[in-house]
């Protein structure tokens, strides 16, 4: 059964398009996130959903039911904002139970419920706190946890380990993935980092200036990215989209992921170190190939190589296509390019 | 000389202008009303003597003084708590999306801005028997018998507590519109998602928010109501029968009209101990709890 289901929706303010001709469907249990840079509309798409701003045109649907003029509190949904929206008269225990009690739930079943989640976050010795005597992360915590406690079947969340320590934003992903799948709860999580989307979602939407740019599961945006766009973004470094001659014809791109790409000793193209990072276990050569530029991600340390002349090879497979006019992938091969493999 | 008390030095001298003025018109003021109302009148040639605690004595035995205080009780138990729930309602009003919403702002400020005299004039006419607007209602559109508002014991008082209610709402509104507008909207919504009625949001976040406002505008409206003078003056010179004096107004009366300064110090000692006791009140409790942080 689809959890949510958005037609075609819009939303437009007097001269911005936040979001336009948004389609998508969430399955019930799926963990989808929604993934794009700053401004491409996430938020607004969140809020959609969670009734919070009326779409301009078009529909939004949970559980096959037409909600798109019914209340937020109508939905039965919970969300973690972006800026935590905490209430600051209240303290930690009455932030995490302000819905259950709105709601009327007994008081024996909200202290069981506030001290699993207080566990579960690890809020217990802050209950009695005020918001403004936390730290930024333990503020996202306790959003985090009036989300949860209420299980409700789809859950919202903008951004909510953006401000989490690198450590705590690991063990929150996978306890928030854990938790997400032990409760067979929908998920619509907002993020700007790819790292995040891919490793926790079933499902990626990525988004770009109001339009959904590619919807797909996480191997599938890495393995096909359906526009040039999706290329430059997953990746890191993202996937090297050039014009590359003697690979393709006018009006043809290449992409490359930098992770496709070895040095060779003899064959393959004559290429220009512009450029070392070493990366550890790896190192990002910056190369020039004619009037194209690509990154190439090799293993070793290549300190000495720059300025150096070297030759990098790729698979065939590992090549992509793109139209580049429209940003499009093309599914066929180019045929000048067949003809230069034989 | 250690910069320590340099630093002290100057900062009493900064301080110093402010004080000067302080302390002349108002901490000795005080002191010296406390200090005459343990004397006599001075008459003609016939100086001031010290008389202990007799004027307290003819306080406690005037009956004019107890029916202003209790007049004065009833005043402000009758103003206050009606003019700050108007001025809540108005503010949540003005403060929603409605159109001509600024319109409505000026309107409800409008009576603050006006001058006292110049507003208990304006009520003076609504209140005047005959051709009053008020006269021109009851009596021209409800057929009512004519009555005359302020010249009758039992009104006088109830016709001055509706204009300082609509003088006061007014002010109280602007501070309930500002601490209103403090609050985040992205608390209303996370109120919405959580399944919090529009109601419930009033109750659970929105009044607890607004409380510290609640309490500023509280005591203030306790120390006005204490306070009031130009409407009695205009309007019913305490009149008919004391039926509308209130404190500060007796004590003009008794010191400006018989002259009895002595006594008229020893009623202002209990208008500054009621006074001292709002101001008290707002340090210990309001001060807590205006911050949160
Ligand atoms: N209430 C509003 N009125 C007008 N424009 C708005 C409003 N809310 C958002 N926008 C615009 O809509 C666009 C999308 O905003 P949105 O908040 O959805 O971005 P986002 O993808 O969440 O970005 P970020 O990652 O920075 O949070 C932006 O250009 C923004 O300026
Ligand atoms: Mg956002």
């Amino acid at each position: 059964m689809s959890a949510i289901r958005l037609q075609q929706v819009s939303k437009a303010w007097a001269e911005v398009h936040a979001v336009a001709d948004v389609s998508f469907t969430a399955q019930a249990g799926q963990f989808v996130t929604l993934l794009g840079p700053s401004g491409c509309g996430k938020s607004t798409t969140l809020r959609l959903i969670a009734g919070l701003e009326t779409p301009t045109s078009g529909s939004v649907h949970l559980f096959d039911r037409d909600v798109t003029h019914q209340t937020p509190a109508q939905r039965h949904l919970s969300m973690v904002f972006q800026s935590y929206a905490l209430f600051p008269h209240l303290d930690v225990a009455q932030n995490i139970l302000f819905g259950l009690k709105v709601r009327g739930v007994g008081a024996a079943e909200c202290a069981l419920r506030l001290q699993r989640t207080a566990e579960l976050l690890g809020l217990g010795a802050l209950l009695h706190r005020k918001p403004a005597q936390l730290s930024g992360g333990q503020q996202q915590r306790v959003a985090l946890g009036r989300a949860i406690i209420a299980e409700t079947p789809v859950c919202l969340m903008d951004e909510p380990l953006s401000n989490l320590d690198a450590q705590l934003r690991q063990e929150m992903r996978q306890e928030l993935r854990a938790l997400q799948r032990q409760l067979g709860i929908t998920m619509v999580y907002v993020t700007h980092d790819q790292t995040e989307a891919m490793s926790m979602a079933d499902q990626v939407i990525l988004m770009h200036a109001g339009r959904i740019e590619q919807n797909a599961t996480p191997a599938e945006l890495y393995a096909q990215p359906a526009t040039v766009f999706a290329a430059r973004f997953i990746g890191t470094p993202p996937m090297n989209v050039v014009a590359l001659p003697e690979h393709a014809p006018a009006g043809v791109l290449l992409g490359v992921r930098p992770e496709a790409i070895r040095l060779a000793s003899d064959t393959g193209h004559a290429a220009q170190v512009l450029a070392v990072e070493y990366l550890g276990a790896d190192s990002l050569l910056t190369c020039r190939i004619g009037a194209a530029q690509l990154n190439a991600r090799v293993p070793g340390h290549h300190a000495n190589a720059v300025g150096a002349t070297v030759r990098l090879v790729w698979h065939a497979e590992d090549e992509h296509f793109f139209d580049a006019a429209s940003g499009h992938r093309l599914t066929q091969p180019p045929r000048q390019h067949v003809e230069m493999v034989r | 000389m250690t910069n320590n008390a340099r630093q002290h030095i100057h900062a009493w001298l900064l301080l110093l202008p402010a004080a000067v003025l302080l302390a002349a018109f108002t901490h000795y003021p005080a002191v010296a009303t406390i200090w005459h109302s343990f004397f006599s009148t001075p008459k003609g040639a016939r100086a001031a003597v010290w008389v202990g605690l007799d004027n307290y004595l003819t306080l406690i035995e005037d009956p004019v003084f107890w029916q202003v205080l209790v007049n004065n009780v009833w005043f402000a138990l009758g103003t206050i708590p009606l003019s700050i729930v108007l001025a809540f309602v108005m503010a949540l009003w003005v403060n929603g999306k409605i159109v001509g919403r600024g319109f409505l702002r000026m309107a409800f400020f409008t009576p603050t801005v006006l001058p006292m005299i110049a507003v208990a004039n304006i009520w003076l006419f609504f209140y005047t028997p005959g051709y009053g607007l008020l006269e021109q209602f009851t009596v021209g559109f409800l057929g009512l018998p004519s009555h005359n508002w302020l010249g009758s014991q039992s009104t006088a008082l109830i016709s001055l507590m509706v204009v300082t209610i609509w003088k006061e709402a007014g002010f109280f509104m602007i501070f309930y519109l500002a601490a209103l507008q403090a609050i985040p909207p992205v608390l209303a919504e996370a109120a919405a998602i959580e399944g919090a009625s529009r109601t419930q949001y009033l109750l659970r976040v929105v009044i607890p928010l607004l409380m510290p406002t609640t309490l500023f505008v509280l005591v203030n409206a306790v120390i006005n109501a204490f306070r009031l003078v130009d409407h009695i003056v205009v309007m019913t010179r305490g009149g008919p029968d004391n039926a509308s004096a209130l404190l500060l107004y007796y004590i003009y009366d008794v010191g400006f009209k018989f002259w009895d300064s002595a006594y008229a110090a020893t009623l202002t000692v209990v208008l500054l101990i009621l006074l001292g006791l709002a101001a008290l009140f707002q340090f210990l409790v309001l001060e807590r709890r205006t911050h949160y942080q």
